[in-house]
């Protein structure tokens, strides 16, 4: 497949560790944004910070790389501002979980037609290897010396309890399967959110290339996505972590209800003050 | 009696803003100017509350005043509130009740009206109010047909009955209002002016989001915090008729990175919150400081620290607002003075916002949002509005470094270019880098010194009131307008003037021309530190006098009128 139209020159300077899963996260969401003939200009990939939140400077695309923890509300406003652009949301579970858990929840609940991609490599990487909110019980840090205490954040499950839209979850170390979710979470119609689990080879020792690929299983073909209360069982599950597309709940999304679009369909870039209007309005008020 | 001070105290829930607005509409239609303003505490029943109207014959009467000719108390504990306010001269009409006589310097001036029992024999206590507006209109001899129409607008949605007890109850004010005037227990004197019928009437956040609307605003995302609230449910209301998407945020973190995030898709946006909630909001504003992204914030100022007094006015943010935000880059802020002033402030803010690709502020207070202004026109002939979007090409670079520090600025999705903008210190094509040699250096000069010199020069001058020959110069900003000049002008001294300014950042260097005339310069602000008074330092090297209220009320015209004269 020929990715190169979202290749960044050859001399980019990319500031992953060698080894590291991100590598692969770009290229399979490279050749699913091939696959489905999204043009670079119609496509906002939107950031905050770590090292996951970088990805988009090494996508040959429109790039909001803002705060951290605060890309999915920023990419949200994009979306409604002009919703003929695709809108992705790529950035950490520090980003995703910690710093922005208020507005995943909130997205979840509000529905915009974007596509959020957390890396999940259970760490904090740019900081040099503190715990995250998917770090897993007993890990252990230069913070969390005695090792991590709290349970570990479970975004699935979190999703599913508030009736998302899209909640899938794949490990890269598979990234042919990996691939075809991405896919399919980028072409579905409303808040398509997948758990990405990859390793940092730099700060992870426990959960990684090898931990990955012997401690999950895929949801059998007879798995129906639509059975919220399966979802939910599955999404809690101890030991071995399932893989696939979770929940499935096709709904009107954010932008379905905003009367801005009901008979004007412009992004709001082409639209006017409506000054006759205005003057209608100020008439009003001299009764 | 040029003019009137008519003062409504009671519980909140007692409909004290009903008669407000029942009052101010009909005598406004019956030709008089009228202004009012009220104080009242952070709870939605009980507590004491007071709505001050103004009503007088001639412009501009919109400040407030501690004098109260007719009081109106709904409730017992009324005259202990208001008592520093009440005078020998203050008649006082109320139901016996209400009338506590330790609290009346006065006896010949009380006038006892049972209220609630002419009420009951309407229809019910529901319409004790409507009795006091009756009373009211006579007053002000507002003829018949102005009030029942009013009337009917108001309550005919309510059933004929419901409608038809108001106007009885409105009708037994009037004569009970007739009746005062006929025993000479109180003469009002004022001349109507018909130009002012066709007035219009709104208050300083339905200007702020008409000024926002003339802009052009399609996008507004805010978390509710008192007192800004009001600009986003106008918008709401208005949100169909003029295309605006309203996004209730999450929080005003969320709030202020979708305002950003908006602007980078092309849309006009705006956030409305006070001191609280833009303290969550700084390191947005900072980030909008890195992206050159556009952004518009209304901040409604109360009186803090911490959660405060949430319902009364205050100038304690001009300092938060003007360092807010880490890092370095440049800012406009301005405060306007009225509601007149807050429609094209706002207006402006977006296209300066647009034009330099900064952070803009639209700085007002509870006094403000909350009076009620009646004035002759919103004229909007000379309303103009530039987007400064460019189409982009392959070749494009939104940081691309200009003479002028100003980069086209492309949005997403419009032409075949692509639009990085990163929080993190970029190159041209908006891509990481640490390059500190080079640069950054570039970067910093071309967000905050170049951009700073533009804004300079698109400043909005400051207003001088009184005498050009002046030996004594009072400086304001935004809502403290109305009273210092209205002291201003009922003084006698004919050395001092008043320097009004509506923008008070960045300051122009040569307004420092009019500081030079003076021999003593005083800055006047409702806040405990001269926040102003210390930009007029740093800018021009000049540290002037103060006069400062802190207390959570705006001045009032006695209070600014009497220290004039003693300067």
């Amino acid at each position: 497949m020929d990715t190169s139209i979202y290749d960044m020159p050859h001399e980019t300077d990319v500031a992953w560790c060698p080894g590291c899963g991100n590598f692969s996260i770009l290229k399979i969401v490279k050749q699913a944004l091939t696959e489905l003939d999204i043009k670079p200009e119609k496509l906002v990939m939107a950031s905050g910070i770590g090292q996951a939140a970088k990805t988009p400077h090494y996508l040959k695309t429109n790039v909001f790389n803002g705060l951290h923890g605060r890309a999915v509300a920023a990419a949200m406003a994009v979306k409604a501002a002009n919703p003929e652009l695709t809108v992705i949301v790529e950035s950490g579970d520090g980003c995703s979980f910690g710093e922005g858990g208020n507005h995943f929840i909130h997205n979840i609940l509000r529905n915009p037609n974007i596509t959020h991609l957390a890396h999940d490599n259970m760490v904090y990487g740019l900081t040099k290897g503190q715990a995250s909110p998917t770090s897993q019980f007993g890990f252990i840090t230069p913070v969390q010396v005695q090792g991590v205490t709290n349970e570990p954040f479970n975004p699935l499950a979190l999703a599913i309890a508030l009736d998302a839209a899209f909640v899938a979850r794949v490990s890269i170390a598979d990234q042919e399967k990996s691939f075809e979710v991405i896919k399919q979470a980028i072409s579905f119609k409303g808040y398509s959110f997948v758990d990405i689990l990859q390793p940092c080879v730099s700060f992870n020792k426990i959960n990684t290339w090898k931990w990955f690929r012997e401690n999950v299983y895929y949801l059998e073909e007879s798995y129906d996505p639509k059975n919220r209360t399966e979802a939910f069982k599955r999404a809690t599950e101890k030991g071995k972590l399932p893989l696939g597309v979770f929940y499935k709940n096709e709904k009107p999304t954010f932008e379905d209800y905003l009367p801005v679009y009901k008979t004007n369909k412009d992004p709001l870039f082409k639209r006017e003050a409506n000054l006759p209007q205005l003057q209608k309005l100020i008439d009003s008020m001299r009764q | 009696m040029k003019e009137v001070s008519i003062v409504l105290c009671g519980e909140a829930g007692q409909g004290i803003a009903t008669v407000e607005q029942l009052v101010t509409g009909m005598l406004k239609l019956s030709g008089y100017h009228v202004y009012s303003t009220s104080e009242f505490m952070s709870r939605i029943r009980g507590g004491t509350n007071s709505t001050l109207i103004r009503i007088s014959d001639e412009k501009s009467k919109s400040a407030f005043i501690d004098r109260i000719d007719i009081l109106f108390p709904l409730s017992s504990k009324a005259l202990k509130h208001l008592e520093h306010r009440i005078s020998p001269e203050t008649i006082i009409i109320g139901e016996e009740g209400n009338i506590a006589e330790e609290y009346c310097p006065n006896r010949a001036n009380i006038i006892k009206v049972d209220f609630t029992k002419i009420a009951n024999e309407i229809g019910g206590k529901i319409y004790t109010n409507i009795v006091s507006v009756g009373i009211f209109l006579a007053l002000f001899g507002v003829e018949e047909n102005i009030s029942k129409s009013y009337l009917t607008k108001r309550f005919s949605s309510k059933g004929d009955t419901i409608l038809q007890n108001n106007i009885k109850a409105c009708q037994r004010g009037s004569e009970i209002g007739n009746q005062m005037l006929e025993d000479g227990k109180l003469k009002i004197d004022l001349q109507k002016d018909d130009s002012v019928k066709n007035y219009l009437t709104l208050n300083g956040s339905q200007a702020i989001a008409m000024g926002s609307i003339a802009a052009g605003l399609n996008f507004i995302s805010s978390y509710p915090m008192s007192p800004s609230t009001g600009v986003l449910v106008f918008l709401s209301q208005k949100a169909e008729d003029f295309g605006i998407i309203i996004d209730q945020a999450e929080d005003e973190i969320a709030a202020v990175n979708k305002g950003i995030g908006a602007w980078y898709a092309g849309a006009r946006a705006m956030i409305t919150t006070s001191g609280g909630g833009f303290a969550l909001m700084t390191e947005g504003l900072s980030l909008s400081g890195i992206l050159e992204t556009p952004m518009v914030f209304h901040i409604a100022q109360r009186p803090g620290p911490g959660t405060g007094l949430p319902t009364r006015t205050g100038q304690e943010d001009l300092q938060f607002v003007l360092n807010g935000g880490h890092g370095e880059f440049a800012r406009a802020i301005f405060a306007p003075g009225n509601a007149e002033e807050a429609f094209f402030l706002t207006q402006h803010a977006f296209n300066l916002a647009d034009k330099y690709q900064v952070p803009v502020f639209i700085l007002s207070d509870q006094f403000l949002v909350d009076s009620h202004y009646s004035l002759p026109d919103l004229d909007l002939t000379n309303i103009k509005n530039t987007k400064y979007i460019e189409k982009t090409d392959e070749n494009y670079k939104r940081y691309l470094l200009t003479e002028n520090g100003i980069s086209p600025r492309g949005i997403p999705g419009y032409g075949s270019g692509l639009v990085n903008v990163d929080s993190d210190e970029h190159d041209e094509e908006g891509h990481i880098t640490e390059d500190v040699h080079d640069l950054r250096p570039k970067m910093v000069d071309k967000r905050l010194y170049k951009k700073l010199k533009l804004l300079k020069e698109d400043f909005v001058k400051p207003e001088l009131i009184g005498p050009t020959d002046y030996s004594i110069l009072l400086i304001g900003w935004g809502s403290t307008y109305s009273a210092v000049k209205e002291a201003l002008e009922l003084s006698t001294r004919k050395d001092v003037a008043f320097l009004h300014f509506k923008q008070v950042y960045p300051l122009s260097e040569d307004t420092i021309d009019y500081l030079k005339k003076a021999k003593k310069v005083v800055v006047v602000e409702n806040n405990a530190t001269a926040q102003f008074g210390k930009v007029i330092t740093l800018e021009y090297n000049i540290k002037p006098d103060q006069f400062l209220k802190y207390n959570g009320m705006p001045f009032s015209v006695e209070e600014v009128k009497e220290f004039i004269e003693k300067i």
